[in-house]
């Protein structure tokens, strides 16, 4: 089935597009993650125009992240207060981010500061979450580890609240910081930043699990759609044909992703999800040392 | 079949002195639409002697080139082992597409001189270079866009792409990807004899988008905060849907 992208100018087959969306749809109901991280170099690799193609996944990450949403909030699964706390932190992220953005562009560094930044990421995380998830598994998680709620800086800063639904009494500083620091990634990475934010929420902040996925949907679902904006506005480049598609199959993905999250166990899928990152950094990690396919890249003017 | 026969009925009444080509593309305007997949374009025309006799020994080249734009071409090397962008060129006009097809290799039909100035190949294109003017360093750069533009199937050479018939017609076919840049397209006809091209003739084909995919272009160009909270309402209500669907099931 051939269909034309009008923002992308090139004609691709619909199918492949449907499943990959799928295919991210089914990660984001699963693991809570957008999903981006894996659409974006994907569809790149299919030969669509690299700004297309990070500013189309993320307005697919928003329609794959509201069904999850939903189906998160009817089982409780979202603490609105603390993603509402991080939206706001990721808004002023998003905007420091496309500054950032600018500047490495400028310098003709920016697919190196996005290969290193995923590679040292997704890596330390990857490797965080396999290592947490296997002890667990082999019911051996040192007792210490397991009492320390929160990491002691978040501890330390002031003017606490209280986040019912993530059992926390903190400052909303934290969430917040932790916001930012998303928001400057998701502008620079092109990803909605839930492979970051789901650790950071488990390990910096110490929420608890049941509300993580949830809530990282709900953070990623609005800093998606100030992305959007923010693209529409000044890269044009969201290519609305692409996203239907992509949606079509990731809105379907995402609801059976959330079923299957209710009935797997956390550690298996944590080890799973640890599992793919590492996989991707990895590969990103032979990108930055291999002769790229690609010596000479065009940068209209 | 007709075509040919006015051609050269209209042609033997004007005595010119000149080799006459008259040159015509099978499409002025290339429409691209919901599953346009590219398209193929036939050049084709008549070559006479300035007696309006089939020309003898003439050779016949064909340029089909795109709209131009000026871009940034950045060059990766290694630095302590990791890929970076390193160097980089402004080129002020390169063509978005560019397709030569001719009778017989270029080579063979004129020096590289001639070839240079009529552009007759991938490597003779006109980039405009701004800034370091460094002939080696230009060349690697030109070669690494020309490879690049290759393999996007935007750049081609075809050097028996023209076929010439009774030393009269002549036809190429050049190939259209779905990847090509919309605006205005000018395909110029050179006849060539002893290694000088004694006429050319230039037509021109638009390519441009229509319907539905024309509307998203200019709506995202023009109203952009509106494109993207159609894009953003399209997303949810898609999500929403879904989730409301399934929630039935």
């Amino acid at each position: 089935m051939d269909v034309y992208l009008p923002i992308a100018n090139l004609s691709v087959n619909g199918l492949w597009i449907v499943a990959l969306g799928a295919l991210t749809g089914v990660l984001s109901g699963l693991f809570g993650v957008g999903g981006g991280f894996l659409t974006t170099p994907l569809l790149i690799f299919y030969g669509i125009p690299p700004t297309v193609a990070a500013a189309s996944a993320s307005t697919q990450v928003t329609g794959a992240s509201v069904s999850g949403v939903i189906a998160h909030s009817k089982r409780k699964g979202v603490d609105y207060r603390m993603g509402s706390v991080m939206v706001g932190g990721g808004i002023i992220g998003a905007g420091i981010g496309a500054l950032l953005f600018r500047f490495f562009r400028s310098i003709g560094q920016i697919d190196v500061v996005i290969n290193a930044l995923y590679v040292v990421l997704l890596g330390s995380i990857g490797l965080l979450m396999a290592r947490e998830s296997l002890q667990l598994l082999r019911g051996t998680g040192n007792r210490q580890a397991a009492r320390r709620r929160h990491h002691p800086l978040v501890a330390s800063l002031p003017w606490r609240w209280r986040f019912y639904g993530s059992g926390l009494y903190i400052s909303p500083l934290a969430p917040a910081l932790v916001g930012v620091a998303v928001g400057i990634l998701t502008m620079l990475m092109g990803v909605g930043g839930g492979f970051i934010l789901v650790p950071a929420m488990l390990y910096i902040l110490g929420m608890s699990a049941n509300v993580v996925v949830g809530t990282s949907l709900y953070n990623i679902l609005f800093v998606t759609i100030a992305t959007t904006i923010m693209h529409s506005l000044t890269t044009r480049a969201v290519d609305i044909i692409l996203v239907a598609l992509l949606l079509i199959g990731s809105v379907t993905g995402a609801q059976f992703g959330s079923q299957l999250a209710v009935k797997a166990k956390p550690e298996i899928l944590r080890l799973v999800l640890a599992a793919i990152v590492l996989a991707i950094a990895f590969r990103m990690l032979l990108g930055l040392f291999y002769q790229p396919d690609e010596i000479y890249t065009v940068y209209p003017l | 079949m007709r075509w040919a026969f006015l051609l050269l009925a209209a042609l033997a009444l004007m005595g010119q002195r000149d080799a006459l080509l008259v040159p015509e593309v099978s499409q002025h305007d290339v429409k691209v639409r919901q599953g346009f997949t590219g398209t193929e374009l036939l050049l084709f025309g008549a070559v006479l002697d300035p007696a309006g006799r089939a020309g003898q020994g003439y050779d016949i080249v064909v340029v089909l080139k795109g709209p131009s734009e000026p871009i940034r071409l950045r060059e990766k090397e290694r630095f302590a082992g990791v890929w970076v962008n390193a160097q980089s060129t402004d080129l002020r006009s390169v063509p978005s597409f560019f397709a030569v097809a001719s009778s017989r290799p270029i080579g063979q039909i004129v020096d590289e001189k001639t070839a240079a100035i009529y552009e007759f190949g991938t490597g003779y294109i006109q980039l405009s270079p701004s800034g370091n003017i460094d002939p080696v360093e230009q060349r690697r750069f030109r070669d690494g866009l020309v490879d690049l533009k290759q393999r996007q199937g935007l750049y081609k050479e075809d050097m028996n792409g023209v076929t010439i018939t009774q030393s009269v017609l002549y036809q190429a076919r050049i190939s259209l990807p779905s990847n090509v840049t919309t605006g205005t397209y000018t395909a110029e006809t050179f006849a060539v004899t002893q290694g000088r091209v004694i006429a050319s003739a230039e037509s021109q084909v638009e390519v441009r988008k229509v319907g539905l995919e024309r509307e998203v272009e200019y709506f995202s160009q023009n109203f952009g905060l509106l494109y993207g909270a159609l894009a953003v309402m399209l997303s949810v209500l898609m999500g929403w849907g879904a989730g409301r669907l399934f929630a039935r099931l």
